[in-house]
């Protein structure tokens, strides 16, 4: 297979991948702070909540529907572009992704038409239903999508069948109980909610500073710097949680991400920052955290992690044994059902490592004729690009601690200071607003590049799951989506902002009168005024 | 997880061949007539008020409508994953029309009229016909080439799905004499919808422009129709099994024999009773022009749903047990018996499926309840939040 044809389509799919994940974010948040504001409205009965829902809801359609037409290249490109993935691991990673459909986006997506047509066509605890039916069906969504992914990082509940040449699922809810996938998950969602609160938090303060829709403005920073404090710390945690399971399932990618070249003595330190080097298979003016990393990756003292060049050595083993395993393979593909029983013993007892012979198919056609110098390359093939990956998820884990801050000063000028909000702070909220996009990019980035070179860890190479298209084919699409997807990006910022200017239009009469009566209320002293509407 | 057994292989298998169908035809009448109206828009529509009537139609429905489309893409993946492998990177260019233009068309509906220009909007009403006419017109094209068998093959070491040959050229061989004909059945059917659609949601000029294109659009759609049965029976040989036919082996389409030879109509003299998905076809197009140039409402989109339903029905009947025969190797095509998931995968989505398909078919059809009714200017003025 040509190098270029699969660095084009990790290309493509990196790109149109992250291209929808801008968009999903703030769908998975903005869908549940809309329905808390609706909840609000329908206990309370006060217009301005109904007002701001209507404000919300029109930003989170201006967002939503790119999420859902990018999201239509995701559903197809597993089969256009990684047609032998697709073959190879479909009867496992083929059902969430149904499910996903079947349980969740279409829930999701056939309410969300009522939610914005269906104001007057219904009462207003219906409607209620209606907008939390739509988030609840993102939420789900996103948590078939991760269990999806989760196999890919973690593929538990499955075996290789050599006569249909693939992985088939042997149980069906240890895929969906991997733990990889759970902690993914609401590691995803509270991103989600994070980069939702964030963007209400900001466009809100952008009113104040501006002195429009003050009304709404905090009452919205009320609801985003509340919920967003709770996301913010179930971001952090889960995130940990992340990094615990890595330390028994992809010992790899955590030692790329710690810029761990050699095993340390147990409890290993933390890398705080430092320059890694491949080369030398060293880390340059690294600062240290005594402990930092034992506690983190394995909860214990006494426990050790391995290191980049430990993993490398066992890779290679299992290359060797991988090799016995697709000899075995290919005696079994011809002979079929005269293959002798012991050659099916040794298929078994190697199948696990099959994956690894798979990566010397980058080197050589017949992996049983490598060299020892290939095999040597392959395992170090199974180190991920590990300066990139040191980095960006050091940014993201500091992001993720810069939220943290952000949301509790928010929460406590809210909660303690009368909702009262110093001009330096408003203007940082306008300008962190794309913070929680480039955290949850890079944690996305941190995840697959991570695993590289695999696309299921272990279990099939990436460079053998391409689709064996022509360059032309690859260049002419991915010139498309670019074009395409850039002119799309244009015109949605652009909606945005016009509809952040524009501020909220709808039912401004009512909200304005009710908004008097109610200043008039808290003013007077007459207890007759008193009960509120 | 033993209590899959309890259900064949060769039955899940069916059943499966059987969903595949369900999805097909559940998108071809819920979007296909998002897609017929899309297509029908500029030419329906004069002014601005009349398209946004048009639009509005379809404005809160094919977001739910469209998920047929995806979901069918996953159930593909989940059940017959080999088939989604190699349809998907052999129609690679193909499908990327369709995603280009299926995108355009959410963009479209949601965007169109946030902005007061008018060529703004005259732009993205183009859009929207496009992103009803592409699809509509290439899925019929991929059909017509499924039924001429598609030039892949699959290694037999690693069962590696190839499709060799040039980008353009393999696009532009899609684009062969019966595939642009199975092609035009497909968008004249789906604007047949479309126009049935219209005439039920919309009143005075909008809806005589619709009932009288979809008349003629329901003609064509017969015409090609019989057309390509015609075409089918006497210029294209079919495809068959080799001896033995194992229903409950392993999915691996290299493990059977066959042919290429004989017709495809041989279907019909095996299992005579197929032949009324054809029947339901002409029935159900006859009976739906006749409701448009008549003006009736209700019963022309059921009638047209029953045409439909009959010829994409009729595609897969004949076919069966093939789904994706080729033509340069046709042992490496794929049928019912050879190409699915495994057996426990089969079953758990068909629990997934009896569990959650009454769901969404009771919701779903709630929501087309409290829409009930005709879209009119005055409702377009009183909601905010219209197209």
């Amino acid at each position: 297979m040509e190098f270029g044809l699969v660095e084009l389509s990790r290309l493509q799919f990196a790109m149109t991948a992250m291209y929808h994940f801008l968009f999903v974010p703030l769908t998975l948040g903005l869908s549940i702070i809309v329905a808390i504001m609706e909840t609000v409205y329908v206990m309370t009965g006060r217009p301005i909540w109904r007002q701001m829902t209507k404000f919300w809801a029109t930003l989170f359609g201006i967002n939503f529907v790119l999420g859902v037409a990018t999201g239509i290249t995701m559903e197809f490109q597993f089969g256009m572009n990684w047609s032998y993935y697709s073959h190879y691991v479909g009867d496992i990673f083929g059902a969430p992704l149904a499910i996903e459909g079947l349980m969740a986006f279409f829930m999701e997506a056939t309410f969300v038409g009522l939610m914005f047509f269906g104001w007057d066509k219904m009462s207003k605890v219906a409607h209620m239903i209606v907008t939390w039916l739509v988030a609840i069906g993102s939420n789900f969504s996103a948590l078939w999508i991760l269990i999806a992914n989760g196999w890919m990082q973690n593929p538990v509940g499955a075996e290789f069948n050599p006569d249909t040449m693939r992985m088939e699922m042997t149980n069906f809810f240890e895929v969906v109980f991997n733990e990889v996938a759970q902690a993914k998950f609401v590691h995803t969602v509270s991103a989600g909610y994070v980069t939702a609160s964030v963007f209400v938090l900001g466009v809100s303060a952008w009113y104040l500073l501006k002195g429009r829709h003050t009304e709404l403005a905090r009452r919205s920073i009320a609801i985003a710097a509340a919920f967003g404090l709770a996301s913010a710390f179930s971001v952090v945690i889960l995130g940990d949680e992340s990094g615990y399971n890595a330390t028994h399932t992809q010992k790899m990618k955590l030692a790329a991400i710690e810029g761990m070249w050699e095993t340390q003595d147990a409890p290993a330190s933390f890398t705080l920052v430092g320059i890694p080097d491949r080369e030398a298979r060293e880390t340059h003016y690294a600062i240290h955290i005594p402990y930092a990393m034992g506690l983190i990756g394995t909860r214990s003292l006494t426990q050790e992690i391995p290191g980049v060049d430990q993993l490398v050595a066992e890779a290679g083993e299992k290359i060797r044994s991988g090799i016995i395993a697709y000899d075995a393979l290919m005696t079994i593909r011809t002979e079929r059902d005269a293959t002798p029983a012991e050659v099916r013993a040794t298929f078994e007892e190697h199948s696990a490592d099959l994956g690894f012979a798979m990566l010397l198919k980058r080197y050589v056609e017949d992996p049983r004729q490598a060299t020892d110098e290939q095999i040597a390359m392959a395992a170090d093939d199974t180190v991920p690009g590990v300066g990139p990956l040191f980095w960006a998820f050091r940014i993201m884990v500091g992001l993720g601690f810069s939220f943290i801050a952000v949301m509790l000063y928010f929460f406590y000028r809210t909660s303690f200071k009368g909702m009262q909000y110093p001009r330096w702070a408003l203007r940082a909220a306008v300008i962190i607003i794309p913070a929680p996009w480039i955290a949850a990019e890079l944690g996305w980035f941190v995840a697959e590049f991570g695993r590289q070179p695999w696309t299921v860890d272990g279990v099939l190479p990436t460079a053998l799951s391409a689709s064996h298209l022509s360059i032309t084919d690859l260049l002419i699409t991915l010139a498309g989506f670019v074009i395409f997807y850039s002119v799309l990006f244009v015109i949605e910022m652009s909606l945005m902002i016009k509809y952040i200017k524009k501020g909220p239009f709808m039912d401004v009469e009512e909200t304005d009168a009710w908004m008097e009566r109610h200043a008039a209320r808290l003013s007077s002293n007459d207890p007759a005024l008193k009960p509120a509407e | 997880m033993i209590l899959h057994e309890f259900m064949t292989f060769e039955v899940l298998r069916v059943i499966w061949w059987l969903l595949l169908g369900v999805l097909l035809i559940g998108f071809a009448l819920t979007d296909g007539f998002d897609m017929g109206v899309g297509a029908l828009l500029p030419f329906v529509g004069k002014t601005d008020t009349e398209r946004r009537i048009v639009i509005n139609t379809i404005g809160p429905v094919w977001e739910g409508n469209q998920v047929w489309f995806i979901l069918g893409g996953g159930a593909i993946f989940a059940a017959w994953p080999i088939l989604y492998a190699v349809s998907f990177s052999g129609f690679y260019l193909a499908m990327f029309l369709v995603l280009a233009a299926l995108i355009l068309r959410p963009v479209g509906f949601k965007y169109r009229s946030k902005r007061e220009s008018a060529r703004w909007r005259n732009n993205w009403d183009w859009a929207l016909f496009v992103g009803g006419a592409v699809p509509a017109l290439i899925f019929g094209v991929a059909v017509g080439n499924v039924l001429q068998g598609v030039p892949f093959h699959i290694t037999p070491d690693l069962l590696m799905p190839r499709y060799d040959g040039n980008a353009i050229l393999k696009l532009l061989g899609l684009l062969n004499p019966y595939a642009l004909l199975a092609g035009v059945v497909s968008l004249s059917m789906l604007l047949m919808h479309g126009a049935a659609w219209l005439g039920l949601k919309t009143e005075g000029v909008v809806q005589q422009r619709a009932q009288s294109i979809g008349t003629i659009a329901g003609i064509v759609a017969a015409v090609t129709y019989a057309l390509a049965g015609l075409w089918l029976a006497f210029g294209i040989d079919g495809f068959q099994i080799v001896g033995e036919v194992v229903k409950d082996g392993p999915s691996n389409p290299l493990y059977s024999e066959v042919t290429r030879g004989g017709s495809w109509m041989q279907a019909y003299s095996d299992r005579p009773w197929i032949a009324i998905a054809p029947v339901m076809a002409f029935v159900g197009i006859a009976m739906a022009v006749m409701g448009l140039r008549k003006g009736k409402e209700v019963s022309t989109l059921l009638w047209s749903k029953l045409g439909i339903t009959g010829i994409i029905s009729s595609v897969g009947l004949t076919m069966f047990p093939f789904i994706l025969p080729s033509t340069v190797d046709p042992n490496s095509s794929l049928t019912v018996w050879d190409s699915s998931s495994s057996h426990l995968t089969l079953f758990v989505m068909l629990i997934c499926a009896i569990i959650f398909m009454p769901i969404i078919l009771a919701y779903t059809s709630w929501v087309y309840k409290v829409l009930w009714g005709k879209v009119t200017e005055d409702e377009l003025d009183s909601n905010a939040q219209s197209y």
